[in-house]
């Protein structure tokens, strides 16, 4: 009677899985808070070297991320495809939602470089030094749920991604989501209230 | 309802009592010989005997915490044991089942809330009355604390000196202080509270003593190695005393032609430069007219102060000698290297540092 | 006559050391968790009493300034990270599932992951010690003391590597527990009808959830400074040396909490069963725990009173502070409310439970004390908060999970602790306790700071000093007596039954060591007391009536954690190739743990 449907209890109802994403979604909005406020206490008070003014492409930064907005539309489809069972859209959400992820890492790629060359690195000053690690710890998230994504649309290539693995997807969704919205915050913060 | 366990080695009472009782003894017995040990002087850097405006209001402002906490005290551990005594399991004792009391909740609450009141009001106004800004005629001093010293400098009197710092009973002096490396923490306990001392920032002390003696003070935040070993002293003079002080202090030390032999060849070797790794005095230490060192401490007038080092060691003769002999084996890590200088020429080095007056 | 299912996955086995490699069963983590704390706190008492023995006399020569250095920055980090946090773990482990009638955590391999992951990190932070290369900036590492600049050499990369792999472990913990109390429980055990443990589990699992990211961001930073040459604390470049007090204290002030809160949940079960009476104020104890664990965000700068932060700063800081001290007081007068009226006997874990309300008031005096800025400002960094520490820390957690110890013993192991070794560890702990803490109230306040490997006599405080090494050796010596206790007990110990001290929860309901299924079937639950309700529960059975699926273990999770401690080790050694290697084997030990066939 009990021994298979107390494996699948639950007191309230929510996947276990889904339920422990969103705690470590809690712990992970911390983790980018105390990177976000370090950057803003430190605002302003590099002693030499570029600012933010002189080296920061809004247009640029922009077109990116639009293409991240973009990509987060693209794993909502995703998502419905696989709930519909739907083989052929949910491979192709999946793969162009990895894909714009792949491209919002280019831009940062050809950002971080131009950085560089202009005379803002890692160690130059605070600026340096906090634009860097925030921006490069958001593109970490990123191209872990770039990896995430390709993972899913192997398995949906082998069979194995059907309407009951949905929540998979979904999982994978609210880290994207989140990465995304994470992103709306640092676009704001470091590039468009300077 | 829950049962007792037929558990044998579950006994009531008897073991316990038998254990109780002695122990009751001795909980009044220990703090009773703490504090006898304890108020047994003297203990130069008491904070409970504060000789300032600013180690009095902090002292009153415990006094009054601290009575309140031993009422709360008395009354939770006091409340324990009766509970303790009162209602040990008897046989055939039953447990009211009580599950709460809201009116008990409130009171409880309310209660602590009230008594934090009490302490809370006298904190914030001591916290604005101590945190002012320094009156107009205010001594000056600007602190600096360095891995494992103290520098005093007196803008207003053209003064540098190091780890001793002399002020005047009865006028209060602004402390202005920030580190030239790591943090530390300036504090005379007797005369007040400390200060965390930052690389980069300014921190402020208001006191005003008002009693003249010598006061001990100690580094109170960890900075390495020898933090240990990062002591100095205050010396709060009589008014005239001070002035006495503070100008002997801007008098240039005699030029090295007026010295005896011994102390001539110290200047000599205070200025000469060692191989290997070009080590000099003058490198890090300041002497008026001799030398432009800052990352030791001015010695021009170094002879006048009661200790060195730091506060580590006695300024005499034998204290000097053993400093010069081995400074990172009297203060571990020490940043003044060790080099292997002669007894003769720490003989004439002593000779000539004392003369500094 | 049970019959367990055959498990999915091929390495099943009970016995033997592959079988507790490969565990993902909650209670065997739980004994893994607490032999491991048990072993880190000797090793942190070894270093304290090493300490006391330095100090026992001024201008001593035991151990040189540097090796002292060590000493205090391992016993603080030590007790903390690798004592008391996983011994609450232990607990965690063992006792929630069966609190809450569940046959597992949500996510056991995770669980498993955590252990291993704590165990590499604990050990990776003491392989410092064989290169003397302990570290060396306190517990609490201030920068920037921890620069390269002021500490060129490997001791402060250890910590702040250790520090970060023993962060992981905790987070992941946290996420599994805060999904196996809200998930897991039995019917009918709604959260108001939880044992205290596992309410106060559940909000020290959101505090770790919450503040351990903000001290991986401080370690991150120093990190970077002392690898990459970043400027998050170069006074040089216009940073602040306060940024990473702010950081590591709004993680820190959270962590205190972390270490009380399942004390106090201990504290909370053992007193109802011993006074015979349920809990006083159940409502109110849940809520002042959820309140502690909020207010607990709003308080971090009274770390900092000496730091120079403003009046305004200051007043505000002192003001919460105050208001955290009502919830605590509340559960103090509770339990005492809980003994009133009782039957009240006197076991070794109701010592302990009374012991913990006696010397955490002591503790929670002096913090109040410590509240006000100016009088902290002679207190602060001075043996008067060592005091406040010690007894919150010692006096408290430490009492209280002793407490936990004799109490669930013989749930754990089917045996009773001999309760007159008990009751002979427990005066010789009260005892040393004392001895070795109250004076410290006195040498701080007599104006000895922290920190330091020794001191004048002229300060007067010879005496003091002694007496409070002597304490020390006391507490050595009933740790003695703990462990000969727990070696004798394993063949002579007398057998509990499933319910020696007539308990009120689920995990009484069950046999002493449970099967390894827990629940023959899943109980339903009536009410908060289980046991005690005049509402029947329908008893458990001693046996399935149906055969129950038991997951047979996983070796991903430890072959994960090497992946995270070769990550480390590489860090430490700035040998690429070792962290590649690590970031390989954790990335192929994800994917094959995503993919290999475990049912719960």
């Amino acid at each position: 009677m009990m021994s298979h449907a107390a494996a699948h209890y639950t007191s309230t109802g929510l996947d276990s899985r889904k339920m422990a994403f969103w705690a470590f979604i809690g712990s992970e909005c911390l983790l980018f808070g105390s990177l976000i406020s370090t950057y803003l206490v430190y605002k302003g008070r590099s002693v030499v070297g570029p600012t933010t003014h002189e080296i920061l492409n809004i247009p640029v930064t922009s077109v990116s991320t639009f293409d991240l907005l973009m990509s987060s539309l693209a794993m909502v489809l995703a998502l419905s495809a696989v709930e519909r069972g739907d083989k052929i859209w949910a491979r192709g959400w999946l793969a162009t939602t990895a894909l714009l992820g792949l491209v919002f890492l280019g831009f940062q790629a050809y950002e971080f470089t131009t950085f560089v060359h202009e005379g803002l690195k890692l160690d130059t000053n605070l600026f340096g030094s906090t634009f860097f690690v925030l921006t490069g710890f958001h593109g970490g998230h990123v191209a872990i749920g770039v990896l995430w994504l390709l993972t899913l649309l192997v398995r949906s290539f082998m069979g194995k991604l059907g309407p009951d693995k949905a929540l998979n997807v979904e999982i994978a969704g609210l880290y994207w989501h989140f990465v995304d919205v994470v992103w709306i915050v640092i676009f704001t913060v470091v590039y468009l209230l300077q | 309802m829950g049962h007792l366990s037929p558990n044998p080695s579950i006994r009531q009472g008897d073991s316990v009592r038998r254990l109780l009782l002695p122990s009751r003894v001795v909980w009044w017995l220990l703090p009773a010989a703490v504090a006898v040990v304890g108020c047994s002087g003297p203990f130069p850097q008491s904070t409970l005997h504060p000789a300032s405006d600013f180690g009095t209001a902090i002292d009153s402002l415990y006094r009054t915490i601290f009575w309140f906490a031993v009422g709360v005290f008395v009354i939770v551990e006091g409340l324990l044991i009766v509970i303790l005594i009162r209602f040990r399991a008897r046989p055939g004792g039953e447990a009211k089942h009580v599950h709460g009391s809201t009116v008990l909740e409130i009171a409880w609450t309310l209660a602590p809330a009230v008594v934090l009141v009490f302490i809370a009001v006298p904190t914030m106004q001591t916290i604005f009355d101590v945190g002012g800004a320094p009156p107009e005629d205010a001594l000056e001093v600007e602190v600096v604390g360095h891995q494992w010293w103290w520098e005093f400098r007196y803008p207003q009197l053209g003064i540098t000196t190091a780890n001793e710092l002399h002020v005047a009973r009865g006028r209060p002096v602004a402390l202005s202080m920030t580190s030239a490396d790591v943090i530390h923490s300036f504090w005379v306990p007797k005369l007040g509270g400390k200060r965390d001392v930052n690389p980069g920032r300014n921190t402020r002390i208001v006191f005003t003593p008002d009693s003249a003696d010598t006061y001990l003070g100690q580094c109170a935040e960890f900075c390495g190695e020898s933090h240990a070993n990062m002591r100095f002293r205050v010396v709060v003079d009589e008014p005239d005393v001070f002035d006495q002080w503070s100008r002997a202090q801007a008098v240039a030390p005699a030029p090295v032609e007026s010295l005896g032999d011994l102390a001539r060849q110290g200047a000599e070797a205070f200025a000469r430069i060692r191989q290997p790794g070009n080590h000099s005095c003058v490198a890090c230490h300041a002497i008026e007219g001799v030398s432009f060192g800052v990352l030791g401490p001015n010695l021009t007038h170094v002879a006048g102060r009661t200790t060195l080092a730091a506060g580590i060691l006695p300024n005499t003769t034998e204290g000097l000698t053993r400093w010069l002999r081995n400074p990172p084996g009297e203060k571990p890590g020490s940043l003044m290297p060790d080099i292997d200088l002669s007894d003769q020429e720490i003989a004439a080095l002593v000779a000539y540092l004392q003369g500094l007056e | 006559m049970t019959s367990i299912a055959t498990p999915a996955s091929s390495v099943a086995r009970r016995s033997g050391i592959w079988s507790w490699i490969t565990t993902t069963d909650h209670k065997r983590i739980g004994i893994l968790y607490g032999v491991t704390a048990l072993f880190f706190f000797l090793l942190g008492g070894l270093e304290a009493l090493i300490i006391r023995l330095q100090l026992a006399a001024p201008g001593n020569t035991l151990v040189s300034a540097e090796t002292y250095n060590q000493l205090f920055t391992m016993h603080g980090t030590t007790m903390v990270f690798l004592a008391i946090m996983p011994l609450s773990a232990a607990f965690f482990n063992y006792i929630i599932p069966l609190q809450i009638g569940a046959r597992d955590v949500a996510f056991p391999r995770l669980n498993a992951f955590s252990y291993w992951v704590f165990l590499f990190g604990g050990l990776l932070l003491n392989s410092s010690f064989l290169i003397g290369a302990a570290p060396n900036g306190g517990w609490f590492g201030y920068a920037n003391l921890t620069s390269s600049q002021y500490s060129p050499g490997l001791n402060i990369d250890f910590w702040v590597i250790g520090l970060q792999v023993l962060g992981a472990a905790s987070i992941a913990a946290s996420i599994n527990f805060i999904v196996t109390i809200v998930n897991l429980r039995a019917p009918g055990m709604r959260l108001m009808r939880m044992p205290v443990f596992t309410w106060m589990t559940l909000v020290t699992q959101f505090i770790i959830l919450t503040a351990f990211p903000v001290i991986t961001i401080a370690l991150v930073f120093l990190m970077f400074d002392r690898f990459f040459g970043t400027n998050f604390y170069s006074v040089a470049a216009g940073g602040d040396v306060l940024l990473w007090q702010h950081l590591f204290w709004l993680f820190g002030h959270p962590e205190v909490y972390i270490l009380i809160l399942p004390a106090m949940g201990i504290v909370s079960e053992v007193i109802p069963t011993f006074s015979r009476k349920p809990l006083f104020g159940y409502a109110v104890i849940v809520y002042s725990g959820i309140l502690i664990g909020i207010i607990g965000w709003g308080v971090w700068s009274h770390h900092m009173f000496a730091t120079g932060l403003g009046p305004i700063a200051d007043s505000v800081f002192a003001a919460t502070t105050m208001i955290i001290a009502i919830p605590t007081g509340v559960k103090i007068f509770n339990w005492l409310a809980t003994m009133w009226g009782g039957q009240i006997r006197f076991t070794t874990a109701m010592l302990f439970a009374i012991g913990f309300i006696a010397m955490f008031t002591i503790g929670g005096l002096s913090g109040v004390m410590h509240s006000s800025p100016p009088a902290d400002l002679q207190q602060t960094d001075t043996y008067f908060v060592v005091a406040h520490l010690h007894y919150v820390l010692f006096g408290g957690a430490i009492l209280g999970l002793s407490a936990g110890a004799y109490y669930w013993w013989p749930k754990i192991t089917g045996k009773l602790l001999d309760e007159r070794l008990g009751k002979i560890h427990f005066w010789l702990m009260m005892v040393g306790m004392n001895l070795t803490f109250f004076p410290m109230h006195f040498i701080g306040l007599l104006g000895m700071p922290r920190r330091i490997y020794t001191y004048d006599t002229e300060l007067g405080l010879d005496t003091l000093n002694l007496l409070s090494t002597i304490g020390a050796l006391l507490l050595g010596v009933a740790m003695i007596v703990f462990l000969v206790n727990a070696w004798r007990t394993r063949t002579n110990g007398e057998p509990a039954g499933k319910d020696p001290w007539g308990g009120a929860g689920l995990e009484w309901a069950i046999a002493s060591p449970p099967p390894v299924y827990n629940f023959s079937v899943m109980p339903e639950v009536v009410s908060r007391l289980p046991l005690w309700s005049t509402r029947e529960m329908k008893p458990i059975p001693d046996v399935p009536p149906e055969p129950v699926h038991v997951p047979g273990g996983s070796f991903w999770p430890v072959v994960a954690a090497l992946g995270i401690l070769l990550l480390g080790i590489g860090a430490l050694l700035q040998a690429l190739p070792v962290v590649i290697g690590g970031g390989a084997v954790l990335f192929v030990s994800v994917y094959a743990w995503a993919f290999e066939p475990f049912e719960m």
